[in-house]
């Protein structure tokens, strides 16, 4: 992701402010001692433990699984032996990975896309209804819509889509929440000047969007796109429901996976690992700036 | 405003003035409707996915309606009765609140400790901010799988763990309670971190200067996070305890993966409404009317506890006592 001028003033900005006040010495902000340290660490293995003992399963087998309840700290060797079980299972689990990849970019791309020319238009285009419409956006984020999940498979259903994968990409297109999201950042890092410039120019709106407003968006769609995509990936129910066991994404094949194979431990944690390395790779790559999305998400919202 | 400016000015307006007319015109429409252009894929998609079913919900609910056979008689409200009758039913509703309650109060109390932890001059910030959120990237299902072996009846991690310590196996399958805590740790375990980081965000909102006044008047560290930080939270308490109800009631994945059947049990000991409402529909009744009853009841209920989340959250934060007067005093 490239840095952007607001975002550089953003962090920096906030950041100095915050240790120029440390360095000042309020007695509560001096560097914290050992007890500090050791609760973060039983937090952080908390968090890494769970990950790490689905990566020791995954590489050992079913017998010593059932000999040792808690598992040796050092993998055994069969990991690349499960995984290929996993693989040749009769649950396709290559045709999952495809579908999951499928539906998380295609669903990435499309929020960015309508998220952001809704952000545009509700920061800084004026119109009548604006701010009521705003409002209502962001209520709607309040509604429980999985509870509509019977008519939408009615609608699938007549559509003949029940089974293919474009029943889970379209109710996901755009999002409440992308487009909250966009308009708080557009609201604070595209100025008037700029679109103002572009339409004395002679731009078009969509041309002003197009040239001005989505490249001043892009740190904020780099984080959306980031959370779309990892909420896509772990989406179950809908894709549960709609898609059954002929055309599954990821989760729904980790279910398959488990009904038909449940004794064997071994290999359903291969599936395990193999659905969660993609995503805790992309969090190493990236997980700075979900930390940086969420906290400044909290702050707006 | 940059949007009324355009069109007049082009230099080709007066050069040639009947096509510039026609320039004027579409420049006209471009600003007036372009905005309505740019909002409309947010709203024609709510209302046909989201909006549209749950109303629809309603219509299907007061029928008889089957899976593969699709709409029967208007039925009135039979599939309310009928849903109300059944024990299963309370069972569910039982088990949803229970993992709920256990999941979010500790949640709500892990997230806010552990964000004051962060809230420190640490070396390496950014890496114990990345180590608290990394489960968020494990899907429900995932952990679904990982925590039903953990907390296995036999040769699991956990109880192992307790028999070190001299407990007794629980079993956390076959006892309701067990299970509803086994479910909720699943829950705790995927969002407490991403919650931390929500309170972390809030509490760094808070001015450094209420802190400096507070130590003046010689509040202890634990008097300065009840005093001050708590109290201020106050909208962050109310924003993470409404999304989590939302979320919560409606929970689904983790408690079907938690055995290989998916029904929440022999005595249905862990099955969640949503559970209920998909085996009514998809499971052997293949009933959608009495399903879409379900949702419906979900519906209400969930407006009505966010409701009430809302005016005890509202309350719970303001009783801390001496509540600074601050410029942010009147915030939200």
């Amino acid at each position: 992701m490239s840095t952007s001028v607001p975002m550089i003033r953003q962090t920096a900005g906030a950041g100095a402010a915050r240790a120029a006040a440390r360095r000042r010495g309020l007695g509560s902000n001096r560097r914290p001692g050992w007890v500090t340290y050791t609760l973060l660490t039983v937090v952080l293995a908390i968090s890494a433990y769970p990950i790490y003992y689905s990566f020791l399963l995954a590489s050992s087998d079913s017998a010593t699984i059932a000999q040792n309840p808690v598992p040796s700290l050092i993998p055994g060797p069969n990991l690349w032996t499960n995984l290929g079980r996993v693989l040749g299972a009769d649950i396709g689990f290559w045709h999952a990975v495809l579908n999951s990849l499928i539906v998380a970019v295609v669903t990435s791309i499309s929020v960015v896309f309508f998220a952001t020319l809704a952000g545009f238009a509700f920061s800084r285009l004026r119109f009548r209804g604006r701010r009521g419409l705003l409002v209502f956006i962001i209520a709607t984020m309040a509604v429980p819509t999985q509870l509509g999940v019977v008519p939408l498979f009615i609608v699938m259903a007549n559509l003949g889509w029940t089974g293919k994968l474009v029943a889970v990409i379209v109710p996901g297109l755009v999002t409440a929440f992308g487009v909250f999201w966009m308009t708080q950042y557009l609201d604070s890092a595209l100025p008037y000047e700029l679109i103002e410039a572009a339409r004395v120019d002679g731009c078009s709106m969509i041309r002003t969007f197009w040239h001005v407003a989505l490249p001043a968006a892009r740190p904020a769609a780099a984080m959306l796109s980031l959370f779309t995509f990892v909420a896509s990936w772990t989406n179950f129910f809908w894709p549960f429901v709609v898609l059954g066991s002929s055309n599954p994404t990821l989760p729904v094949a980790l279910q398959l996976l488990q009904a038909s194979y449940f004794k064997d431990y071994a290999l359903i944690m291969a599936g395990v690992v193999a659905a969660t390395v993609p995503l805790v790779l992309l969090f190493i790559v990236a997980g700075k700036q979900l930390v940086s999305g969420i906290m400044q998400g909290a702050v707006k919202g | 405003m940059a949007t009324t400016t355009a069109a007049p000015t082009s230099p080709r307006t007066s050069a040639a003035p009947p096509p510039s007319r026609w320039r004027n015109l579409l420049g006209k429409a471009d600003v007036k409707l372009s905005p309505y252009l740019y909002i409309a894929p947010f709203f024609i998609l709510f209302a046909i996915v989201g909006l549209f079913p749950l109303i629809y919900t309603a219509f299907v609910s007061v029928h008889e309606w089957h899976l593969i056979g699709g709409q029967g008689d208007f039925i009135g409200l039979q599939n309310y009765v009928d849903v109300l009758q059944q024990p299963r039913f309370y069972t569910a509703l039982r088990n949803t609140f229970s993992i709920f309650l256990l999941s979010s109060v500790p949640q709500v109390v892990a997230a806010i400790v552990i964000a004051a932890v962060l809230d420190a001059n640490l070396r390496a910030k950014t890496f114990w901010r990345m180590g608290v959120l990394l489960p968020y990237v494990v899907a429900p299902v995932a952990v679904g799988l990982i925590f039903s072996r953990l907390f296995a009846d036999q040769s699991g991690l956990i109880n192992e763990l307790l028999g070190y310590v001299g407990v007794d196996p629980v079993r956390w399958h076959s006892d309701a309670l067990a299970s509803h805590v086994a479910i909720a740790s699943m829950v705790n375990f995927r969002w407490t971190g991403y919650n931390t980081l929500i309170f972390l965000a809030a509490m760094q909102a808070v001015p450094r200067d209420l802190y400096e006044a507070a130590v003046l008047d010689g509040a202890s560290r634990l008097r300065q996070f009840f005093s001050v930080t708590v109290p201020l939270l106050r909208p962050t308490i109310i924003f993470v305890v409404i999304t989590s109800t939302i979320g919560g009631l409606q929970i689904f994945d983790e408690p079907r993966m938690y055995d290989q059947y998916g029904l929440g049990g022999a005595d249905r000991q862990w099955m969640t409404v949503t559970m209920y409402l998909y085996e009514l529909g998809w499971g052997a009744q293949k009933s959608f009317g009495r399903a879409a009853a379900v949702a419906w009841i979900l519906f209400l209920i969930i407006v009505v506890i966010g409701l009430i989340n809302f005016s005890i959250t509202r309350r719970i934060a303001s009783a801390a006592p001496d509540r600074p007067k601050t410029k942010r005093g009147g915030h939200r």
